[in-house]
């Protein structure tokens, strides 16, 4: 439907020839951008409605009062999946969990997969290589999470938080802080869902079309198997490059997907390409200095190291399986 | 009325805060309106999203940008 709207508007009303490489490109800028658009406002909507009804605060008084066998592990990664992720929001969550008690271990699991598995990226992923590899991005996306919070559990760095952080952990209590349920009706709460949705549309929507015209500008012009020779699965140095150079990156999940979309369709492994994308949209500088305020440098950099090496893992894992 | 409005300076908080301020201003309120930004500050509140909005040592709002209408029912004008 979206396609013969594009298809319409590009060779009927504006007239170009669907052979033309400015046809080509034109028609498939308007249907991914019309595409993911939509998919965006709608995956914003179902977290919303998810969110509404299952508080974060829920999931920390659950795993405050539950003894759950490593259980919470996954718990804190999947809610980290499925809340809307705002960089400002991590520095309340983490005090929010230390305050409670919870374990560290159980507190970076939630904090890996935050900021990887989020409404946008998804959006994206799905929009742009559909639904068997967005599935794996999320399945490995929330695996990442438990893994790399058991690893971090297991290292016993409470010493390396900041001082004050340390003083709220030493006064956590398991007392439940209260938690006022809300009882309003679904239909009351949708407009304010629906309009959290358009905001999250509107506040990528520039991104989205500029990284779409890149990509789509690019797929008309980079000749097939173009970077083949530099980044081919055979050259086992690509993955750690790629998420290295990643991790710095501070770029917006709408901007760089449809970029990523192109370089795989002229030949880049989409094991490389979906560990870029961890890594560009999982770890970033500003999200190191907001972690400054609550750990050491040192902690910051042992939480990056390891997010870092199991990305790097599952972008073998993935050219291996794909 | 003493306003305060809780964010670590994303564009969300900064949403929040305009939106506060809009109301306060277009409807005459009397009240002071704060921006905090110190997250210590913040966590004294107990919330665990921002932007949040705190009227009068209550928190009203969190984890989202309000509507003019939320606002104006929150400040009760």
């Amino acid at each position: 439907m979206i396609q013969t709207f594009a298809d319409w508007l590009i060779y009927e009303v504006i007239g170009l020839s669907a052979d033309s490489r400015l046809g080509s490109s034109l028609d498939f800028f308007v249907y991914d951008s019309l595409k993911i658009l939509l998919l965006l406002f709608l995956i914003s909507a179902l977290m919303g409605v998810v969110n509404a009804y299952f508080p974060i605060e829920r999931l920390r008084n659950y795993l405050m009062t539950h003894r759950l066998y490593g259980l919470q592990y996954f718990l804190a990664s999947l809610f980290g999946a499925i809340t809307p992720f705002c960089s400002c929001s991590s520095i309340p969550l983490f005090i929010g969990f230390v305050k409670g008690g919870i374990p560290l271990g159980v507190t970076f699991a939630f904090l890996i997969t935050s900021p990887l598995v989020n409404e946008v990226a998804v959006a994206m992923f799905l929009g742009s290589f559909g639904i068997k590899v967005t599935a794996i991005y999320v399945v490995s996306g929330i695996l990442l999470g438990m893994i790399g919070g058991v690893v971090l559990g297991r290292m016993h760095l409470e010493p390396l938080l900041s001082d004050w952080v340390k003083q709220i952990q030493a006064q956590s209590s398991a007392q439940t802080a209260e938690w006022e349920e809300e009882k309003v009706s679904f239909f009351d709460r949708l407009p304010q869902i629906l309009r959290d949705s358009w905001n999250i549309v509107k506040g990528v929507l520039v991104y989205v079309l500029i990284g779409i015209g890149i990509g789509a500008a690019m797929h008309g012009f980079v000749p097939e198997g173009f970077f083949e020779t530099y980044l081919s699965k055979d050259n086992w140095l690509a993955v750690p490059l790629a998420v290295i150079c990643a991790v710095p990156m501070y770029a917006n999940a709408a901007g760089i997907v449809p970029v990523i979309e192109v370089f795989v369709a002229k030949g880049i492994p989409l094991g490389t390409a979906i560990a870029f994308m961890m890594a560009v949209v999982g770890l970033s500088l500003p999200e190191a200095t907001l972690l400054k305020k609550v750990m050491t440098w040192r902690l910051v950099g042992i939480f990056f190291g390891v997010a870092t090496l199991f990305i790097i893992l599952s972008g073998y894992l993935f050219n291996i399986f794909l | 009325m003493e306003i305060k409005v809780l964010g670590s300076g994303c564009s969300r908080c900064h949403k929040a805060l305009e939106m506060v301020e809009k109301v306060v201003k277009e409807n005459g309120v009397d009240a002071h309106v704060e921006y905090v930004t110190d997250i210590m500050k913040i966590m004294e509140y107990n919330i665990m999203a921002t932007p949040a909005v705190v009227v009068d040592g209550v928190v009203k709002i969190k984890g989202s940008v309000p509507s003019e209408a939320e606002v104006k029912k929150i400040l009760g004008v």
